[in-house]
């Protein structure tokens, strides 16, 4: 038992370590999608945010102008999917799509005609990054795990909150209530952004030191895939994320080791988020409602 | 021209897709503009690098064939209002399928008889793996945007497992097969330009670029000529009127998404009968998502996509040469301009539509004038 | 000019207008409504209602006259000015979030802090005290969606009242309401009339004019027509003043087309049975889905019109005919086949078995407008073998396409024009032509002169008394009651997705108005 208790806080520590930037992506992501905006840009905000972070942080040698310029990156890129969505009403998986292609491309041109090494920033020193608080976790991971609570809190005990769900349930109702639709979603697309963006800081700066090409590798997908199936509330979101953190850490721990005789392949443990999200969404287990609105273009008028 | 009013039918067409496309190629000038290199010096090393010899010329014919099968895979699915995202996995699934086929019978099936059979089995599997999905969304409701997303990933996936722990040849230290017997290679383009006489640069460009351009053909007689064509375009433009014809609209979503996911699968046969021999891994390397840039941009018609493709293929062959020429300039450029043209034939799509109501006016104006000017010199 | 005898009006309109491009929706309408009066306004669709009640709401602003707000003038530029001056409006199509509760609901829009708790709190207190002083009950915490349609209305109405409306414009309120949750709604009419707040009633229903109202306003073609006190009018003379005798003479049919067809017509491979066929449809209708049974029987040779309120299982009753919808039960008898809910009948089959439908909805359902008119033009036709046998040949639809246009008079006549890009009349001609041109056995017709312009009308009407008389049993639904009596052999009237009664074609007005509403009924029982 003594043995066994440093080995369970170790999964456990380690959990919340693959976790952190997906609670930060999926709690960005329920803001927009509660609010009616789908956002499979997940991914491409973050990891314009890790680039943007580890590029800045490398130039000021300051952890806070880095986490400064990744949320910065994030917002802009919010703002493109903003733009599409909300003001010209235009497709917003197309738009998702054109984010997270622009952030691919565009953090490695830049990455190269700025550090000349294939897309990779510099290595970091310690001084540039976020660095151990709290039993071994960093200031970002403690963002992560207050930004649940807050989420949860703001979208079901403010009037912020009210209007944002209104607004991704019935945006007529919204605007009969004479409240502007686009505001609340720009709003929330915002928020989105933020929380993307420190999820992204998370990556470049915590996580590694550094920013290495396509180093997001899937983790605002499987964010993705953790709001739909924690259906697009907080806390079930939250479970989600460290579920499939906890996949991970253990996919690394069971790497070449044999059940029964078998050697558990890496790939099932990979495949395991969006695996399940197919099987929630096909409606075998449970049911997961999106808002009704989603991905719906509002024009306004009567 | 009123300001509010509707455009002609040749510039909704023509003019503000066109514009739409510049805003697009505009906004990559000014990403060059930032890192500090001339656009035009670009462009010259691009054109230098796609058009300039036989060989370039080559490469980058064998790069629009992947765009031709995966932009055609994503039109045929617009056209139903479907939006397929899951041509990276359909692609996928299509190399390991004629892969499975080409390591199971080259040794026993002449070239002839092999090489349509691994064809077929691309096109099956690309279809397999894109019906799962189209299932889903007919029976249990389930969207096929997140489906085909997650399926992406899980295609991934199932091709490492299978090349580290089954596939792999014995004694390799990478995840990759054996390479196949020459029986499974499809004739290239160079040597087929030799046996007729011609002397042509060596290039991986092969037979799959003319299977491309069939399937070019076969999706344009489909959509505008058969009954399955006209079913599937009465269900994408208004799903009232597919309902009210009688269309069974849960048939067709999975057939058209077979159709679509076997044309993203012909992406494996260009890559893995025609030019690596064998299965490897990433070998579909953002085609997928390539296509709907090329869709978009050739405005899901058939014609329109080889001609999208074709500018796609300069770019990331062009791309691929530029950083001999310009070392600031990464190939990565080539996915920046796919995003921006997604970004402004998709999701912005219309947005110039002020700019050519702009230009009409003005253009109106001009010639107005120059037709009043006689006039009243007359009066 | 005001129906009842209060000093200050709380609304008073004078020589108010409003266009709509060439459409004079609203002409010189002046009126006055007393404060805290039930005040009803009837007229046919398209008499102007909904204009005057979007003009008052601020929602279209006036093109001229002016409107006083408790004897001052207002000069509104959206619902939100309507607001301030105590203007609710309850829409017939309710703006409620379906998984919000009650007070949430109530609050939306109207929170008094950033925090949710104590707008809450308020919204639940102000519930609390509007059932005191109106006895207007809803649970606060009941899930909107969960609740029946009536009590959803009630959270409309709480909704205006809690932004502190004292004049309550209610747009068709019963048009979704059962019998016993409109008799509930006009009980809370009364109680809120009683409590001071003035009550403006949007109907076509004249039963509810009689039972709730202390006033009533005639709206037809625009205009105000009349202006009575209700206990001095009746059902009668209301429904006269809504219909009014215009256009009738130009619609009545020559009495050579009203001859009735021989029975046995020739022109139709197989037995006459096919030309006998029996509809017994259970049509689902509503938005709750209540289903109710529909029996009719249609025979060959004949034009039955199906005469009701917009709203009343028309529509649904087609749409099942057509295969569209399923059949929720009972069995529909098209000579040799029946179609059952365990047996059903896809809309291409229906077609096969020679049952052609021109839908309600020519938009929605009708055309494509992106297609050429010739791909419009086969339309639930295309596997007909005349258009190739293996592929579908674009010649061949070219050349019927222009024959059709040739024949129905569809202008321009060029087969590959954008469907969308011609007038709402050539349009139809070219459903209505597509549909006929495939010589059924059985026509379902929906709304056939819907948004046409008169010429075309006559047209459209000649083509279908024609294929009436060559032994077509055609079903005809139409909003417009002097389309039914030009074309109509005889008519039924739908009233809650029920067939109310039947009427030969020559009915007076009156009769047919008393049956729509509803109040037929009530005076047979009188």
């Amino acid at each position: 038992m003594a043995a066994l208790l440093p080995e369970l806080l170790s999964l456990a520590s380690g959990t919340l370590r693959m976790a952190t930037p997906l609670i930060l992506c999926a709690m960005g992501g329920l803001f927009s999608e509660r609010s009616g905006i789908v956002d499979i840009g997940l991914e491409g905000k973050m990891l314009a945010a890790a680039f943007a972070a580890a590029a800045a942080a490398a130039v000021t040698g300051s952890a806070s102008a880095g986490l400064a310029a990744g949320c910065g990156a994030a917002l802009l890129l919010a703002l493109v999917h903003g733009f599409a969505s909300i003001t010209h009403g235009g497709n917003q998986v197309v738009s998702g799509v054109a984010v997270n292609m622009l952030a691919s491309g565009l953090t490695i041109t830049f990455g190269q005609a700025w550090f000349a090494s294939g897309g990779a920033t510099p290595a970091l020193p310690a001084s540039a990054r976020f660095m151990t608080v709290v039993g071994g976790h960093n200031i970002l991971v403690l963002a992560a795990l207050a930004s649940v609570p807050l989420t949860w809190w703001v979208i079901g005990r403010t009037r912020f909150g009210l209007r944002l769900r209104a607004v991704g349930e019935s945006p007529r109702a919204v605007q009969a209530a004479g409240v502007s639709v686009a505001g609340l979603r720009y709003r929330a697309v915002l928020a989105c952004g933020l929380l993307t963006g420190i999820a992204g800081t998370y990556l470049s700066l915590a996580q590694s030191a550094g920013f290495s090409r396509e180093m997001t590798a899937g983790q605002g997908y499987i964010a993705l895939a953790a709001l739909i199936f924690g259906k697009w509330r907080a806390l079930p979101a939250f479970g989600a994320c460290l579920l499939f953190g906890f996949v991970d850490v253990l996919a690394i721990r069971l790497q070449g080791v044999a059940v029964a005789g078998v050697a558990v392949p890496v790939q099932l443990f990979q495949v395991l988020p969006y695996g399940l999200t197919v099987i929630l969404l096909a409606g075998f287990v449970g049911r997961a409602v999106a808002p009704k609105a989603i991905g719906l273009p509002f024009v306004g008028g009567r | 021209m009123r300001a509010g009013g509707t455009l002609p039918r040749w510039a909704e067409l023509g003019l503000v897709p066109l514009l739409d496309v510049l805003c697009a190629f505009l906004a990559a000038a000014l990403v060059v503009l930032a890192i500090g290199v001339s656009p035009l010096a670009v462009l010259r090393a691009i054109l230098a690098g796609a058009l300039g010899d036989a060989g370039a010329l080559g490469y980058t014919l064998y790069y629009a064939t992947n765009f031709v099968f995966t932009g055609l895979a994503v039109a045929l699915a617009f056209h139903a209002g479907l939006f397929n995202i899951g041509g990276e996995g359909q692609a996928i699934l299509g190399g390991l399928g004629t892969g499975l086929v080409a390591l199971a019978l080259d040794r026993v099936l002449p070239g002839w008889l092999l090489l349509p059979v691994a064809i077929a089995a691309a096109a099956l599997f690309g279809a397999g793996w894109a019906a799962i999905p189209a299932w889903l969304q007919a029976r249990r409701g389930s969207h096929i945007v997140i489906t085909t997303i997650m399926f992406n990933f899980i295609a991934a996936a199932l091709l490492v497992y299978l090349l580290v722990n089954v596939l792999i040849a014995p004694g390799s230290m990478s995840p990759e097969t054996r390479a196949f017997q020459p029986a499974a290679s499809l004739p290239l383009a160079h040597d087929g330009l030799r046996a007729l006489g011609f002397a042509a640069a060596p290039s991986p460009l092969n037979a799959s670029g003319l299977v491309a351009l069939a399937a070019a053909a076969a999706v344009w007689f489909t959509l505008w000529h058969t009954r399955f064509g006209y079913r599937l375009r009465v269900m994408g433009l208004n799903p009232g009127a597919a309902l009210y014809a009688g269309i069974p609209i849960g048939r067709m979503t999975v057939g058209v998404l077979c159709l679509s996911g076997a044309l993203a699968g012909m992406v494996g046969i260009n890559e893995i009968l025609g030019v690596q021999h064998r299965l490897i891994l990433n070998f579909s390397a953002g085609y997928g998502f390539g296509g709907i840039a090329v869709a978009l941009m050739g405005r899901n018609h058939p014609a329109g996509i080889v001609l999208a493709s074709l500018l796609f293929g300069i770019l990331n062959q062009g791309g691929a040469e530029i950083s001999f020429d310009i070392p600031a300039v990464s190939r990565e450029m080539v996915t920046v301009i796919q995003g921006l043209v997604i970004l402004f034939s998709g999701a912005l799509a219309g947005f110039s539509r002020p700019l050519a109501r702009g230009l009409l006016a003005f253009a109106g104006a001009a010639l107005s004038r120059r037709a009043g000017a006689p006039a009243s010199r007359e009066g | 000019m005001s129906p009842g005898q209060t000093a200050q009006a709380a609304i008073e309109l004078r020589g108010v207008s409003k266009s709509f491009g060439p459409v004079k929706a609203v002409r010189d309408v002046s009126l006055a409504i007393p404060d805290g009066a039930v005040a009803g306004i009837v007229g046919e669709n398209g008499a102007g209602k909904s204009t005057l009640m979007n003009l008052v709401y601020g929602l279209v602003s006036p093109d001229a006259g002016e409107m006083l707000v408790r004897g001052r003038e207002a000069v509104l530029s959206g619902p939100g000015d309507a607001i301030r001056l105590g203007i609710g409006m309850v829409h017939q199509h309710f703006m409620l979030v379906d998984t919000f509760t009650v007070a949430e609901n109530v609050a939306l829009g109207a929170e008094g802090s950033a925090l949710l708790r104590p707008s809450l709190a308020a919204a639940r207190r102000a519930l609390g005290r509007i059932a005191d002083e109106h006895g207007l009950r809803v649970d606060p915490d009941a899930i909107v969606g969960d609740l029946p349609v009536g009590e959803q209305q009630r959270v409309e109405i709480l909704k205006v009242l809690y932004r502190g409306a004292r004049i309550l414009i209610l747009d068709e309120p019963t048009a979704v309401l059962t019998p016993g949750e409109t008799d509930a709604l006009f009980r809370v009419l009364r109680g809120l009339s009683a409590g001071g707040v003035t009550v403006v009633l949007v109907t076509h229903k004249l039963r509810e004019i009689m039972a709730a109202t202390d006033g009533v306003f005639v709206m037809r073609g625009g205009r105000l027509v009349a202006s009575r006190p209700t206990r001095e009018t009746s059902p009668g003379e209301l429904a006269t003043l809504m219909i009014g005798d215009h256009g009738r003479s130009v619609l009545l049919p020559d009495a050579t087309s009203r001859r009735r067809p021989a029975v046995q017509p020739e022109g139709f491979p197989g037995d006459a049975g096919v030309h006998r066929p029996h509809a017994e449809a259970a049509a689902a209708s509503g938005p709750r889905s209540t289903q109710h049974a529909v029996s009719l029987d249609l025979r060959a040779g004949e034009i039955v019109g199906v005469a009701g309120v917009a709203g009343n299982g028309q529509g649904e009753l087609l749409e099942v005919l057509a295969g569209m919808r399923p059949l929720a039960g009972g069995r529909i008898g098209l000579g040799g086949r029946e179609v059952t809910p365990a047996a059903p009948c896809d809309p291409a089959a229906m077609r096969a078995l020679g049952v052609a439908h021109v839908p309600e909805h020519r938009h929605r359902h009708g055309i494509v407008e992106e297609f050429t008119a010739a791909e419009t033009a086969i339309l639930g036709y295309e596997a007909d073998p005349g258009l190739g046998r293996r592929r579908l040949d674009g010649r061949a639809a070219e050349r019927s396409c222009a024959g059709l246009m040739a024949r129905f008079d569809v202008r321009p006549p060029d087969p590959r024009h954008l469907s969308g890009r011609f007038s709402g009349g050539n349009q139809q001609k070219l459903v209505i032509g597509r549909e006929i041109s495939a010589r059924p056995r059985i026509l379902l017709v929906g709304q056939p002169t819907r948004g046409v312009d008169i010429g075309a009308i006559a047209a459209i009407h000649r083509e279908i008394r024609a294929l009436r008389d060559e032994g077509c049993a055609i079903l005809l639904v139409s909003a417009e009651l002097d389309e039914i009596a030009a074309l109509a052999d005889r008519v039924l009237v739908m009233l809650r997705g029920r067939i109310a009664g039947e009427v030969p074609a020559d009915a007076d007005p009156e009769t047919l108005g008393l049956l729509m509403s509803g109040a037929g009924r009530e005076r047979d029982a009188a």
